[in-house]
Order: structure tokens, then C-alpha cells, then sequence
């Protein structure tokens, strides 16, 4: 295996059982996170990005939601196969994961440092008192005033709270940081220096960093790799240049094509004519074929393989096979 | 949080005057003629027209309302029993004990079964567990009192002779009466706490805390049972009022010398006094626990205390 692969999800499909009937929420997701790069994970809402993250912490709702197949190796080690006591130890400490909503994220009933220091005194601290200096510590640093560390979550701005989920995520210098749309619900303002920190952050402690985003601008600031998701899959994968440049899916042009200068643009997603699938359905053929200008009656019928059509750069999409270099 | 306190105590002043005006007013309206209970059917007009000028009950409806407050808040009186002649205080300070002991352990009775049934079926919701919970849950709320405390009665004291049947004076005495009040208590919280707790379980902090790495029996109660807790506390200070209700029946098939039975007694011999201070007196118990029941909320909810101060 690539030394410099830290984690890889392999084939992960995973669905929703609820009263309405079955969401099939991930379907055969893959994909690759090299040591201290940051990967972008973009989708429309709905595209199962949350359920994939919650899926690598191994957090997904019980008994609801059921892993259908597939792995997610932290350097080589199948997490899915994992002890719940081998989980609780690497949850926290080895992957960390900032959550998309900072003002429901947050125990309303907890003071803030007791939160940090409760994720401390599990991985790193010795005593109560040790894991309170710290949280202290890692509290200063992402901002919060030292006055204000014994408050309550109800006191803080939405701003700061998101500040306070950062400190929990990076309080164990943890390897793989997911942050799921950490900027979403923020002020404009906000949003740009709390992004700003998690770069600073994310050099400072030579994470590797799975960034969920519908903001193409993030994409353009942070990614070294880009994932773009529809339905549950993973239907372009590559590094910035191939996205960025060279882009092949008819989605991932769809998403990207539209903006003119991603470098002054910051922009969300342009919707693309057309509705996300009805995940409650299992589509026969691609996914995205309902709403693409280019699908042929074989799209209908046949699902597409994923093709590498120049290395490290993957797509899936009927128009490309026989293009790959290698065939998966 | 002392402020908060203090505050609330300051509240509780216009609430008690109140109390004291509609209990007093609700008396005084009653029809009825007092001096007919003590001097008897016997008695000759101008014997009860003395007696009558003599308990101030040919005064107007502001002087003895004044009189009223007056004996109450400075001298602690409440008057005399027409019935027995002796002052109301005391009789009531001596039914008190049984009625707060009963309540306050069929509260306890209730929120610890309760919170017991509540969280295991939340736990595992649509689970055997669950539905066997919520089953007892259902029985419990629906069983009426007097009819739960005769079958206790019949299994514990006739048949297996552990407790005694009625009476009052040692804790084996409480428990029959209590776990009777408190069944559908536990009922109520049970299914209060299994909400609660539903909703809680699926919030975003609780996956923070699980993203930390930390245990699920922690994660469920120092995150989730702390958050689920504050509406059950509400149920459970309602509860307590409807135990002071209940204790009326719970009180006479037991034959508890407590309030209820105090009052219940004093209607059907139109001992007006007596009947007016037991009113006031479960009024003020209420309040006080309706005054407890903000104070623990505010201790477990830190947005109410901060709404205070
Ligand atoms: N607990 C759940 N029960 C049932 N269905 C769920 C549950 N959580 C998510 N889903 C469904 O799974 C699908 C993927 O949801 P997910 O939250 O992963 O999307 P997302 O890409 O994160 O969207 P967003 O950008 O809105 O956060 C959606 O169709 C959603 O309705
Ligand atoms: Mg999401």
C-alpha cells in the first residue's frame, strides 16, 4: 500500500432504513486521503457527504442506518471491522470530525472548557486538572478569551462556538480532521476567519483534512483533491489541476464550468437544471443521466465504472471507458 | 444563581397574597351558617346572633379579610375549629407530616421508577424492553388509586402480611400509600423521560460527544440524561401538586390521619376554618414546590439562570 496514504474508503455503501421506506444514501464510494493534504468532498445537499464522514468516525445513527458493504482503512486498519473499544480510541484522538451546525454542535448544559477538556482527558490527559490546563491552552489558541472558557454555549456567537468545535477536534492533534461544511451556517465575515484558522491550524498540526463543502470558493482555497459526489457516489475524483483544469464528468463541469475565475468568485454551487435522484429509489443506469446533456440510451441501462483517465484522475461516467489507462 | 434565588423568593410574595385573598373569598361566599355547627340545632337566635358579633362574622367583607391576614401573618392563627374548638394551626401542623412524608416519597418513588423505565426504553427504543416499559408505563397511569391501593392492601398486608393496612406512624405505614400515589407518577414520567430522552439522543452534541471518543453509557447520561432531564423536572413538580390532590383518597382507603382526610372530614362537617387553612395550607405547599422546581431548573438548564440575571 501508498506510504502516503493515510486513509482510503473503499467501496462503502451504506443506506437509511426509516418508516418511509430505504434511503440508499451512499453506494459504492471510493476514494484516497494522502498524509497532510487536504481533500475537498463537494456535493449538492443530500449527496450523502455527512453520512460518508459519520461513516468514517463510525457514528452513524443506530439502528437506522446500516453499512451495506465496503472499508475504510486508517493505514490499512479496516475501521468498519473495528471493536467499538478500538473505535473510542481512535474517535477523538486519531479522526476528528467538526460538525455543520456550531450552534446545535455544542452541549447546552456543559461549560466549554469542560467540553474540551472531556475530549482531553480521554486520549491525552493524565488527570482532570492536566486536561484542564490544556483545554485552556488549545482554547486560547483558537481564539477564545481566557475570561470566557467557563461559560456557557448559549454565550457565544455562532462564531465562537465553531471556534470551540475546532478546539475540541484539533485538542488531541489528531491525524485526519473532517470538517463538515464548518462554515455553512456563518456569518460571511465570520466564515472567511474561521477558515482561515483551520488553515493555519491544519499546517500548524500536519493533519491530513477531509473538507465537506458546498462552496466552490473553500474548494479553491483549501483542496489539494478534489471528490465531487452525486448521489451517494463519487463521480469525478482528482487533484486540483485535474478539476480545476481539466474536468470531465458532466457534473463536475456543470459545478465548476460556470464560475469564471474561481480565484476572485466566491461563489456556491450553480444549480444544474434538473432534480438530485430520489434516493429512495435505487436508479438503474448512472445516476445523473436524468439530468445530463450528454446521456446516450446506454446511461439509462448500464451503471458506470469508475475510470482513471489519467493518473490519479477518475471518473465516472459512460463517456470514458476505454479512455482509462487501467481498467478497476 | 443566589440572585436568581432571591428573586424568585420576591415572586412568591404577590402569589401568596393572592392565594390568601381567593381562599378567604371562596369562604366567604359559602353559604352556610357557622354559629348553627357549634351551638347545634337547639341553639336560640339570639344565643348565635351573640356568637355571631362575638367571631366577627357580622363584619363587612374588607374588615375581616383584614382581621384575616392579620392573625395569619402575625400571630400564625387561622382561627378555631367550629367543630372542636381547637385552633386550626395546630390541627393542621399535626396532619402535615403524614401528608409531606407520603408525598415527598411517592415523588422520589416515582421519579426514580420512572426515569429507571424512561431512559432503558429510550436506550433501545422499539425494542422488547421498550415496548414492555411503556406497557407498564400505560398500566401504571391508567390504574385508578383507590382501586391500587385496595389490591396492594389485599396482596402485602391480607395475604402475605409484610405491611400493615392502614394507619400511620412508622415508615412500613408509608410505603403501601405511597407506591399507590406514585404509580401514576412513574407512569407519566416514564413516558416524559423516554421523550425526552428520544429527542436528546438524536441531537448534534450527542454525536460530538461520541466523535470524542468517549463511551456510549457516558455519552447517554453526563450528555444525554442531563439535557433530557430538565423537562422531566417539570413533570415531576406537576406531579408533586397532584400527589397533594390525591392524598384525599389515598388518605381515607389507607385511613391516613393526614390533610386530605383532615379536609375531607371538615367539608362533610362544614368546619369552615378548618377546611379554609388546609385550602391555604396545600396552596402554599404548592407554590413552594413550584418555587423548588424553577430553582432545580435553573441549576440544570444554565440558559434559564442566565435569563434571570
Ligand atoms: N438519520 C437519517 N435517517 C434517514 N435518512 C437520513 C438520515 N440521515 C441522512 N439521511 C438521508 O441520507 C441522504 C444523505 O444525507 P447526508 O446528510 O449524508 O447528505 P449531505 O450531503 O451531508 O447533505 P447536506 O449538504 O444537506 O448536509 C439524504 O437523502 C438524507 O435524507
Ligand atoms: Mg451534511
Amino acid at each position: 500500500m501508498d506510504q502516503n496514504v493515510i486513509l482510503e474508503v473503499k467501496n462503502l455503501s451504506l443506506n437509511y432504513v426509516t418508516d418511509d421506506g430505504t434511503v440508499y444514501a451512499v453506494n459504492d464510494l471510493n476514494f484516497v486521503l494522502h498524509k497532510g493534504s487536504t481533500l475537498c468532498l463537494v456535493g449538492e445537499t443530500g449527496a450523502g457527504k455527512t453520512s460518508t464522514a459519520k461513516a468514517i468516525m463510525g457514528i452513524l445513527p443506530h439502528p437506522q442506518s446500516k453499512i451495506l458493504s465496503g472499508e475504510v482503512l486508517l493505514e490499512g486498519e479496516d475501521l468498519l471491522k473495528a471493536s467499538k473499544k478500538r473505535m473510542q480510541s481512535v474517535r477523538g484522538s486519531k479522526i476528528s470530525m467538526i460538525f455543520q451546525d456550531p450552534m446545535t454542535s455544542l452541549n447546552p448544559v456543559m461549560r466549554v472548557s469542560d467540553q474540551v477538556a472531556e475530549v482531553l482527558r480521554l486520549h491525552k490527559a493524565k488527570s482532570r486538572i492536566e486536561a484542564a490546563k490544556m483545554a485552556k491552552e488549545v482554547l486560547l489558541q483558537v481564539g477564545i478569551k481566557e475570561d470566557r472558557i467557563t461559560e456557557y454555549p448559549h454565550q457565544f456567537s455562532g462564531g465562537m462556538r465553531q471556534r470551540v468545535g475546532i478546539a475540541m477536534a484539533l485538542a488531541c492533534s489528531p491525524e485526519i480532521l473532517i470538517a463538515d461544511e464548518p462554515t455553512t451556517a456563518l456569518d460571511v465575515t465570520i466564515q472567511a476567519q474561521v477558515l482561515e484558522l483551520m488553515k493555519e491550524l491544519k499546517k500548524q498540526y500536519e493533519m491530513a483534512m477531509i473538507m465537506i463543502t458546498h462552496d466552490l470558493g473553500i474548494v479553491a482555497d483549501v483542496c489539494d483533491y478534489v471528490a465531487v459526489m452525486y448521489a451517494g457516489s463519487i463521480v469525478e475524483y482528482g487533484d486540483r489541476r485535474h478539476i480545476f483544469t481539466n474536468a470531465k464528468h458532466p457534473y463536475t463541469i456543470g459545478l465548476f464550468g460556470c464560475i469564471p475565475d474561481l480565484s476572485i468568485e466566491q461563489e456556491e454551487l450553480i444549480p444544474i437544471k434538473g432534480m438530485t435522484p430520489d434516493p429512495s429509489k435505487k436508479p438503474k443506469g448512472c445516476a445523473f443521466a436524468p439530468r445530463c446533456a450528454y446521456a446516450t440510451e446506454q446511461c439509462f441501462q448500464e451503471t458506470p465504472g469508475n475510470y482513471e483517465i489519467e493518473p490519479g484522475h477518475w471518473v465516472r461516467c459512460l463517456q470514458f471507458r476505454g479512455e482509462d489507462t487501467e481498467n478497476v | 444563581m443566589l440572585k436568581f434565588i432571591a428573586k424568585r423568593l420576591l415572586m412568591m410574595i404577590p402569589v401568596m397574597a393572592g392565594v390568601i385573598v381567593i381562599v378567604f373569598s371562596m369562604m366567604y361566599i359559602t353559604p352556610g351558617d357557622p354559629t348553627m355547627i357549634i351551638l347545634g340545632e337547639t341553639s336560640t337566635e339570639e344565643e348565635r346572633e351573640a356568637l355571631r358579633e362575638d367571631l366577627g362574622l357580622n363584619d363587612g367583607y374588607f374588615k375581616r379579610l383584614g382581621d384575616f391576614c392579620y392573625n395569619l401573618i402575625f400571630k400564625l392563627d387561622l382561627g378555631d375549629s367550629y367543630v372542636t374548638g381547637q385552633p386550626v394551626m395546630d390541627t393542621i401542623k399535626a396532619r402535615l407530616p403524614a401528608t409531606a412524608t407520603m408525598a415527598v416519597v411517592s415523588v422520589a418513588f416515582a421519579v426514580i421508577l420512572g426515569m429507571i423505565l424512561g431512559i432503558v426504553s429510550a436506550v433501545k427504543p422499539y425494542t422488547l424492553l421498550d415496548n414492555v416499559s411503556m406497557t407498564l408505563a400505560l398500566v401504571g397511569v391508567s390504574m385508578p388509586n383507590f382501586w391500587q391501593g385496595l389490591l396492594l392492601m389485599l396482596l402485602f398486608s391480607v395475604k402475605l402480611g409484610w405491611l400493615p393496612a392502614t394507619g400511620y406512624g412508622t415508615w412500613k405505614h408509608i410505603i403501601l400509600p405511597a407506591i399507590t400515589v406514585g404509580t401514576s407518577s412513574a407512569g407519566i414520567i416514564a413516558r416524559m423521560t423516554r421523550s425526552s430522552m428520544l429527542e436528546v439522543i438524536n441531537a448534534d452534541y450527542i454525536n460530538t460527544a461520541r466523535a470524542k471518543g468517549q463511551k456510549e453509557i457516558i455519552v447517554v447520561i453526563r450528555h444525554g440524561l442531563r439535557n433530557a432531564l430538565i423537562p422531566v423536572i417539570t413533570t415531576a413538580g406537576l406531579q408533586f401538586g397532584a400527589m397533594l390532590g390525591g392524598a384525599v383518597l389515598t388518605e381515607t382507603v389507607f385511613a391516613m390521619p393526614g390533610l386530605g382526610k383532615l379536609m375531607v372530614d371538615s367539608v362533610s362537617g362544614r368546619d369552615y376554618t378548618v377546611v379554609q387553612g388546609g385550602v391555604l395550607v396545600i396552596a402554599i405547599m404548592f407554590s413552594l414546590v413550584n418555587l423548588l422546581v424553577d430553582i432545580l431548573y435553573a441549576y440544570a438548564d444554565p440558559r434559564v439562570r442566565s435569563s434571570y440575571s
